[in-house]
């Protein structure tokens, strides 16, 4: 069992608990960086697309998991990061610029888009993002002249600091500048939380009307959580153009926004943990259909089957471990640090007390 | 001038008329509480102060201050802090998350700042934790300093939302029933706590609660409130011998 001694503010406020958190962030680390020599090529990629899924899940954590405003519009926001930085650099700004610009711009168009929808709550902001996964199709195919329409726009290899980008010319660089855009959101991500922004979020997202008392701007904390969550949504869209080469109009359908809130509710809500693991299981998820359907001899393919499981899974999570992966995982791991002494119904809730809407 | 001032107040929900043409004072120091039988409209006061509710009618004044010029985000920089009646904390946030909560309104940096935690924020961050450290420390909070509310029993609860309350450093504390639902053992805490609120912190209390032992004991003026207008006002002794407030309590008849 780990005692941790706090012995100043500084336990809670720097970036590791203590030596041995750090110690477990800094081997990950070198095995995030040592993986192109461990790795094929195909394993790498497979890999790469589990980081860009990451950041875009991050991107999303940060406005449901931790503000609590569910959306179903974030493919849109990836189409916006996507487009935006491949015009950008087919007009010739170098990556460098674009790349945050485009992270920019997403930003920018989810604050505005968040105005509006800011007053609404739960599923009725959920069904409003909806539309405008299915605008975006729309809109790409109405503004041709830029976005290619159905045809499509294609990524080049990009240049930063001299070296050539290219996702299959050479992917270990490409998965380095993934790699390194996935390491400063989840640090950008990280420092919100310890600071008094973030904890206006989960403030906002537990109960407005305390927050409101404690002198929490709602629409201000909205709006930003919006903005940053598209912004950090953008960069993904733009990695995942460079990671397909190609996009069009049906590349960043609803399907996406779907499995995007799938991957960080499966992955456990409010925790950066959870859109890492989240990103595991959705990037992996058909790989291992595909070969256990192979295993079993089924030669026709089943239409649906990969949503189905998608959402069978989805269901258990939200019946059996509503927490996610990374609630499961801190159980597992508080039940070897207290071993034998872990109690059966130790997580169990305590009677939890009615909120009522009225504010008496 | 008194430190809060409410004139002729009226709120109406429909037909209901939760507040009736309310007057009193609030003078700086003091402990105040709002006594009344259910639904007479206390915390109701409460939510025209924190200004969730528009009134319909009359004039709110804090340090000379209209408090109708503010909405209710910017009642908590004023330095009005509050708690409710069913307990409304963040429960998928530590106790100490919650108590920062409460420094919100101390918050100087900007959003850039925070997502590169520069050394500003940092030194704030310091500040707030030495802030709320002494509100842990006053209400002897230590063992729950890292837990989940969702898993607080109700006691507990109840000290974390005082002590969020206090975490902003007001200047006028609302307290909206602090001890119902506790035992005999927590009201004698809540006691003493509301003493040295009052005492070594300076802080002014404004209370509503139905336990007149706790109200006789701790606070120096009362008001008795009936169908949102007042009943009587004075030393916790005058109001209780009232002929109409032991009316309004027992019913009509038992005088
Ligand atoms: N949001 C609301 N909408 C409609 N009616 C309300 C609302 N809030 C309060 N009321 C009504 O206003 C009256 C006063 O309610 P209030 O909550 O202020 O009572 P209270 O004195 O705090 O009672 P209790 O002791 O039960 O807390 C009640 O008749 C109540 O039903
Ligand atoms: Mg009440």
């Amino acid at each position: 069992m780990r005692i941790q001694f706090k012995t100043s503010y500084a336990h809670d406020i720097r970036l590791f608990a203590d030596r041995w958190t750090f110690g477990v962030y800094a081997v990950l680390l070198i095995i995030a960086f040592a993986l192109p020599f461990i790795l094929g090529v195909f394993y790498l990629g497979e890999v790469t697309n589990v980081l860009i899924w990451a950041i875009a899940g991050l991107g999303l954590m940060l406005l449901t998991g931790q503000t609590g405003q569910a959306s179903l519009g974030h493919a849109a926001f990836l189409a916006v990061g996507a487009y935006s930085g491949a015009i950008l650099m087919e007009s010739g700004v170098p990556f460098i610029l674009a790349f945050p610009a485009a992270g920019i711009i997403t930003g920018v168009v989810g604050t505005l888009i968040a105005i509006p929808a800011i007053r609404m709550h739960g599923v009725y902001l959920a069904i409003a993002t909806i539309a405008l996964s299915i605008l975006a199709d729309d809109i790409i195919v109405l503004t041709e002249h830029w976005t290619g329409g159905v045809s499509g726009k294609f990524f080049m290899p990009v240049e930063l600091f001299g070296f050539e980008i290219d996702r299959w010319g050479t992917p270990f660089k490409f998965y380095y500048l993934v790699l390194v855009v996935a390491i400063i959101c989840t640090l950008f991500y990280r420092n919100l939380l310890r600071s008094p922004l973030g904890r206006a979020m989960a403030a906002v997202r537990d109960s407005e009307v305390s927050a409101t008392a404690m002198g929490v701007h709602i629409a201000y904390t909205k709006a930003i959580a919006f903005g940053v969550s598209c912004a950090i949504t953008g960069l993904a869209g733009v990695l995942m153009g460079m990671f397909a080469g190609i996009i069009n109009n049906e590349t960043f359908s609803i399907v996406i926004s779907i499995s995007l809130l799938m991957m960080i509710v499966i992955g456990g809500l409010g925790s950066i943990h959870g859109a890492f693991f989240g990103a595991i299981v959705i990037a992996f998820l058909p790989q291992a259909i595909s070969i256990t359907t192979k295993a079993s001899g089924l030669t026709v393919a089943i239409p649906g089957l990969e949503q189905a499981i998608f959402a069978t899974i989805l269901v258990l999570f939200i019946l059996f471990e509503p927490m996610g992966i990374y609630g499961r995982w801190m159980k597992i791991r508080i039940w070897f640090e207290l071993f034998p002494f872990a109690r059966k119904d130790m997580f169990r809730r305590q009677k939890s007390y009615l909120k009522t809407e009225r504010l008496r | 001038m008194s430190l809060l001032e409410i004139k002729n107040a009226t709120l109406k929900f429909g037909g209901v008329v939760a507040v009736n043409d309310l007057s009193f004072n609030v003078e700086e120091g003091e402990v105040y509480a709002i006594v009344g039988p259910n639904g007479a409209g206390k915390s109701t006061v409460f939510n025209l102060i924190s200004r969730f509710y528009d009134p319909f009618a009359g004039s709110f004044t804090f340090d000379g201050r209209n408090l109708l010029d503010f909405k209710a985000d910017g009642i908590a920089d004023l330095g009005i802090a509050r708690t409710f009646q069913n307990i409304e904390l963040f429960e998928h946030a530590t106790v100490l998350q919650n108590l920062l909560v409460g420094r919100h309104r101390h918050r100087r940096t900007t959003l850039i700042e925070e997502m590169l935690f520069t050394r500003r924020v940092r030194r704030e961050e310091y500040k707030h934790r030495a802030a709320v450290e002494e509100v842990i420390d006053f209400l002897d909070l230590q063992p729950y300093r890292d837990k989940m509310i969702a898993g607080l029993p109700y006691g507990v609860r109840k000290v974390v939302e005082l002590g969020r309350a206090l975490s902003s450093n007001p200047r006028l504390l609302l307290l909206d029933e602090p001890a119902s639902g506790l035992s005999v053992e927590e009201t004698q805490d809540m006691r003493w706590w509301i003493d040295d609120i009052r005492k070594q912190m300076g802080i002014t209390v404004l209370m509503v609660e139905h336990d007149m032992g706790l109200v006789s004991a701790v606070s120096d003026r009362v008001l008795a409130l009936a169908d949102g207008a007042k009943l009587a006002e004075g030393t916790p002794g005058e109001v209780q011998s009232n002929p109409a407030v032991i009316e309004a309590y027992l019913g009509a008849g038992a005088v």
